[in-house]
């Protein structure tokens, strides 16, 4: 039988004692926020304690906060958030990090802990432009070849900077900005909280 | 030409992304010594839509049709992950029977995901005939999914709250044509006069047969054993630690599968069992999902046994979250402000964040939410088996001859809608 989120929360503290900085159980799922400083030794001892045993990386991923709220937001822009499953003792945990500075975001890479992270490691740094000290291997992924920016940042456009059309002159593909306007259908809106509540 | 001092290097040739057995747009590069792979390195992201940036700019609602394009050979379980993250945040209940619809089309969906890795799979490899056999069964699956949705693949048929409607109580017949004569027409529509749930159930006995069949064609095949046998062998340790799921874990023996350790749906009311493999090589992995596609189909025949019995609601009535009936929409004011605001400004999802994962064909099908209150989702995270299994490729073709590759790409069962995205 699965632990119980609340004792695996304690096992948790337990283990890594006051780097912990925020924990929450929602939804009977655990998130954990640790500081940046010490992202390798918390991946460590979650993967090598005993009680814990988190054997699987399932995702990493980068999450970029500038419009958390429509601009509310107070603290650091990017975040990484990795989602841990333990295959031994069937639980999972969510832990996440905030990069230091904003304008680049660094932390040391987790290679050695899960080789797993590899293409997750690689596809956050393509997307958010989040660099993994230590990656043996740190290119684009998904993007295009020769793609300039980091799509998933809130502040790239949906449509991008550039269309690529065939030029019949030139004989080649060309690459210019792009000629469409970006439409909103439905506005986004954040309602106060217990909105249309019967 | 070839002398002792002849200097000897090392080959890079390219594979796809346009070859037959790329399945779809993998590019390789592979750094060869002789015919020996040194080096496997595949590019990846020639079908990138940037599904989750744009789910971003979509409502909740919006962004069910794009969990069909993501594997697009297992839409439907797909959606069931998406829909979940959305019910848990929301903390919405979901009607049983929508739940062993949900299943039921859950498994219809692995067989189909199962029976095109099975025809395509053996087809890389050299054997033409289990292709055929294999698309004869996707058609009668395929009719299913049009019957219910109206769609043959991409179904939005899961809705936030239930599913999009119930299914019918008539399976559509083949009309007479110049091709089709009368006695044709009576062969093909003999076992279409009831019910969906009739065809689904006529199927479900025919079709262990047919998974029998194509063993007696592969399984003790000299040619298919020589090909996948010792072929990308993964040890149970190493397969944990480059991430694999699903099938491919299971391959490698170790037990693990989120429908009985972390059930969701109705799957711990359903009886089913787990196969598991030895090995970790390719022949090991053909067995665990052959055994898999029958394990599905005793799903299916179980959850058709309960929906026979139990009619009830498909969908939430919470009308928030699924819209009204479109006659009390039509007389009732109330319902008709539900159903305008739920189709223009969508519904609004707590703020949190929340993981929903599925046992998915290929392994786990992850979506991690983040909502900060809005009518659109602020963070959707797509979490895809195939691409932490291509990212074992390198490791897993290192010291196989070129026309291995082909059988490990097979085996890994890789779509490039899911790991794109």
């Amino acid at each position: 039988m699965p632990l119980t989120p609340e004792v695996l929360l304690d096992r948790v503290n337990e283990a890594l004692g006051d780097k912990v900085l925020t924990s929450k159980i929602a939804q009977e799922q655990i998130t954990i926020e640790v500081p940046v400083g010490d992202w390798l030794e918390v991946c460590a001892i979650l993967r090598d304690t005993h009680a814990l045993a988190f054997d699987l990386m399932i995702d990493l991923c980068g999450v970029d906060y500038s419009a958390y709220k429509d601009g509310a937001w107070e603290g650091q822009r990017f975040a990484v958030v990795l989602n841990l499953l333990s295959i031994k003792r069937n639980h999972r945990l969510r832990v996440r990090t905030f990069c230091a500075d904003d304008e680049l975001p660094i932390l040391p890479s987790l290679m050695e802990i899960w080789p797993a992270v590899n293409w997750f490691e690689r596809e956050a740094f393509d997307l958010f432009g989040i660099v993994f000290d230590g990656h043996p291997d740190l290119r684009r992924i998904l993007t295009d070849y020769g793609f300039i920016g980091h799509p998933f940042r809130k502040d790239f456009p949906i449509s991008g900077h550039v269309e690529m059309r065939y030029d019949p002159e030139l004989k080649r593909v060309v690459y210019q900005p792009v000629s469409i306007e970006p439409r909103v259908v439905t506005p986004r809106i954040v309602r106060e909280d217990n909105y249309g509540a019967a | 030409m070839t002398s002792a001092s002849a200097e000897i290097r090392n080959y890079t040739i390219n594979f796809g992304p346009q070859h037959p057995a790329a399945h779809g747009v993998l590019r390789l590069v592979l750094e060869l010594d002789g015919e020996v792979i040194v080096r496997a390195d595949p590019h990846v992201g020639l079908l990138h839509r940037g599904t989750e940036k744009l789910a971003e700019t979509r409502t909740f609602l919006q962004s069910v049709p794009y969990m069909d394009r993501l594997d697009y050979m297992s839409m439907m379980q797909n959606e069931h992950a998406y829909c979940m993250a959305i019910e848990r945040l929301m903390g919405i209940e979901v009607p049983e029977r929508a739940q062993y619809i949900r299943v039921m089309f859950d498994e219809i969906t692995r067989v189909l995901n199962h029976l095109l890795w099975l025809g395509t799979h053996a087809l890389d490899i050299g054997a033409m005939t289990v292709f055929l056999y294999a698309f004869r069964e996707r058609e009668d699956l395929m009719d299913v999914y049009e019957a219910v949705t109206g769609a043959r693949m991409h179904a939005a048929y899961y809705r936030p709250g239930g599913v999009y409607r119930d299914l019918p109580d008539a399976m559509p017949q083949y009309q007479a044509s110049k091709k089709k004569n009368e006695s044709d027409l009576r062969r093909l529509n003999e076992n279409r006069q009831g019910s969906v749930l009739d065809f689904i159930e006529d199927f479900s006995k025919r079709f262990f047969g047919y998974v029998d069949e194509y063993e007696t064609l592969l399984t003790d095949n000299r040619i298919w054993k020589q090909r996948t046998v010792g072929i990308g062998v993964v040890e149970a340790d190493r397969a944990k630690a480059l991430g694999f799921t699903g099938p491919m874990l299971r391959g490698s023996g170790i037990v693990w599968d989120m429908r009985k350790m972390q059930p969701y749906a109705v799957y711990d009311k359903l009886d089913f069992e787990i196969p598991i493999g030895r090995t970790g090589d390719s022949y090991d992995r053909y067995l665990v999902r052959m055994e898999e596609m029958r394990q599905s189909n005793r799903l299916i025949q179980q959850c058709v046994a309960w929906l026979k019995a139990n009619p009830g609601p498909v969908i939430s009535d919470n009308h928030k979250v699924a819209p009204p009936s479109r006659e009390a929409m039509k007389s009732n004011m109330e319902e008709l402000i539900h159903h305008f605001k739920l189709f223009t400004e969508g519904m609004h999802v707590p703020e949190g964040e929340v993981y929903a994962a599925v046992e998915h064909s290929k392994g786990e099908f992850g979506v991690y939410m983040i909502s900060d209150g809005a009518n659109k989702p602020y963070r959707l995270k797509l979490r895809a088996p195939g691409f932490s299994h291509l990212a074992g490729l390198d490791e897993m073709s290192r010291g196989h001859m070129i026309a291995d590759v082909v059988a490990i790409i097979g085996t890994l069962d890789i779509v490039f809608g899911d790991i794109d995205r």
